[in-house]
């Protein structure tokens, strides 16, 4: 790896996504919209203090896979990936610059998210806002790291797509909040151990519910960073110089 | 290197074969290309050139043979900076200014910052790009785009150029004006192989390479081809030719 290349290709993805303001638009709001309807549909219920924070962490999560997926998947089609194959690019300076990139947009995004959460919709957490930023930040991380890697396998933008349904909504579906981890059955219980969404919604839960669990958070936010590191990893192990 | 008698090599390629799926795209191949030279990489879509080129930039994965450039094995770390190639569809970011890539690309090549603008300016006067240097490529014109695109190959002035059908859909006037910006860059000493299959543009090529299902028709100059065809244009020579290897094939069989 290496710092200006990597550096370099940071750069060109952003100016590729500043050439589409949409996009950025998008990115933003969209996630701020969906915590709206969430504070909305639970108006006057303790329950959005409860899911709030663990959805505030899903959505970014969510929103960021797929971008993710989907730019990684276009510089593989559209022939730019085979010329700087050829070129002094190393696999880890565009993985690295794609992380940064997106890493970037995604601080923004949790950002704007948790403050709008926070101080417009009066989401109430146990902890400290800013905790609630940080465990934010990393989940979205977290959907560009599974976003780079799960990218390398798809052949179209079907199957990108479709990774979304496939990687993302089963560890959605085991991550807690819909029946607690410890009362899900043995089985699914051990799979959902090993999904890093868990700890991202683990953080945000205990992050809710209580106001001196820094540790705990802490803890949880750094698996998390462990699973971005390795998909990263995984990802530029997976594109190949040479292919068929 | 080795050989200071001939002319210094800078392809070489030995019992090249090449496997994609289950189909033996190329069975064979050995050719040579001197340095300082234009080949014509000629022959139908689907006879192997792109394969053929992709083995030379070092990304296809090769079953058996060497592919030796400016000295090292294909797709070597040091001849990274020394290829330029240009894909058969424009691989540059539509979504970015015609600067934007060039600057891109010149970062990824190693192009010091204080020789940048000059650089830039340099390419965007070989392909006569620079009233479009700040006009988004998804903007430009399918022969623009392609401009573009081998604009990107040229930063860093490449000893060797590898261009897969780089003229497909430019005007006469464009496609005169690029004849004429590889001559002057092979007559500086850059080796560019140009595949094709439009075989009018062999007259324009110092050696031609006709190929056919992975192999070789014939590794000669466009006036040696005919000569030894007896033939009065290259569509002619390659019919001659493809009837000489039916024939030999059947003779053996």
């Amino acid at each position: 790896m290496n710092l200006r290349l990597t550096f370099a290709t940071a750069v060109r993805v952003l100016r590729q996504i500043r050439h589409d303001p949409r996009t950025v638009v998008m990115l933003i709001v969209v996630p701020c919209v969906l915590v709206g309807l969430l504070a909305w549909v639970y108006d006057d219920t303790p329950i959005f203090d409860q899911i709030g924070a663990p959805l505030l962490g899903v959505f970014p999560f969510v929103v960021m896979f797929l971008v993710t997926s989907v730019a990684t998947l276009r510089e593989r089609q559209s022939g730019t990936l085979e010329r700087l194959l050829t070129m002094p690019l190393g696999k880890g300076d565009l993985i690295g610059g794609y992380a940064i990139a997106f890493g970037l947009l995604a601080v923004v995004q949790a950002l704007v998210a948790s403050g709008f959460s926070v101080w417009v919709l009066g989401l109430d957490v146990a902890g400290s806002v800013w905790l609630l930023v940080l465990v934010a930040t990393v989940d979205a991380l977290l959907g560009t790291a599974l976003g780079l890697l799960v990218s390398a396998f798809a052949r179209s933008e079907f199957q990108a797509v479709q990774f979304m349904p496939a990687f993302v909504l089963p560890q959605f579906l085991l991550c807690g909040l819909l029946t607690p981890r410890e009362s899900l059955p043995d089985a699914l219980e051990a799979v959902s151990n090993v999904l890093p969404l868990s700890y991202a919604v683990d953080g945000m839960r205990t992050l809710s519910a209580v106001s001196d669990a820094s540790g705990d958070v802490l803890q949880d936010v750094l698996i998390v960073l462990g699973f971005v590191a390795a998909a990263v990893l995984l990802g530029s192990a997976t594109l190949r110089r040479r292919t068929a | 290197m080795m050989n200071n008698s001939s002319p210094p090599t800078a392809i070489a390629v030995e019992n090249l074969r090449v496997i994609r799926g289950s189909r033996t795209v190329i069975p064979g191949l050995t050719w040579a290309v001197p340095v300082g030279q234009i080949v014509g990489l000629l022959g139908p879509s689907g006879c192997g050139k792109t394969t053929l080129m992709r083995a030379l930039v070092g990304v296809q994965i090769v079953a058996e043979g060497t592919v030796t450039v400016l000295g090292h094995p294909a797709g070597h770390r040091t001849l990274r900076q020394r290829v330029g190639y240009v894909t058969q569809n424009p691989s540059v970011y539509g979504d970015l200014t015609v600067t934007e890539n060039l600057r891109y690309f010149a970062a990824v090549i190693g192009i010091h910052r204080r020789d940048l603008d000059a650089e830039l300016g340099r390419v965007l006067g070989l392909v006569d790009l620079e009233s479009h240097a700040t006009a988004r490529v998804d903007q430009l014109s399918g022969g623009q785009r392609s401009r573009v695109s081998l604009g990107a190959a040229l930063v860093g002035n490449p000893e060797l150029l590898v261009l897969d059908e780089p003229t497909v859909g430019l005007d006469p006037v464009l496609r005169r004006d690029l004849w004429a910006l590889f001559r002057r860059l092979a007559d500086a000493g850059t080796t560019i192989l140009v595949s094709s299959h439009v075989m009018e543009e062999a007259s324009r090529c110092d050696r031609l390479l006709l190929m056919r299902e992975g192999g070789v028709l014939a590794d000669d100059t466009l006036s040696g081809l005919l000569a030894s065809t007896d033939s009065i244009d290259i569509e002619a020579a390659f019919l001659t030719l493809v009837d000489r290897a039916a024939q030999m094939q059947e003779a053996r069989a």
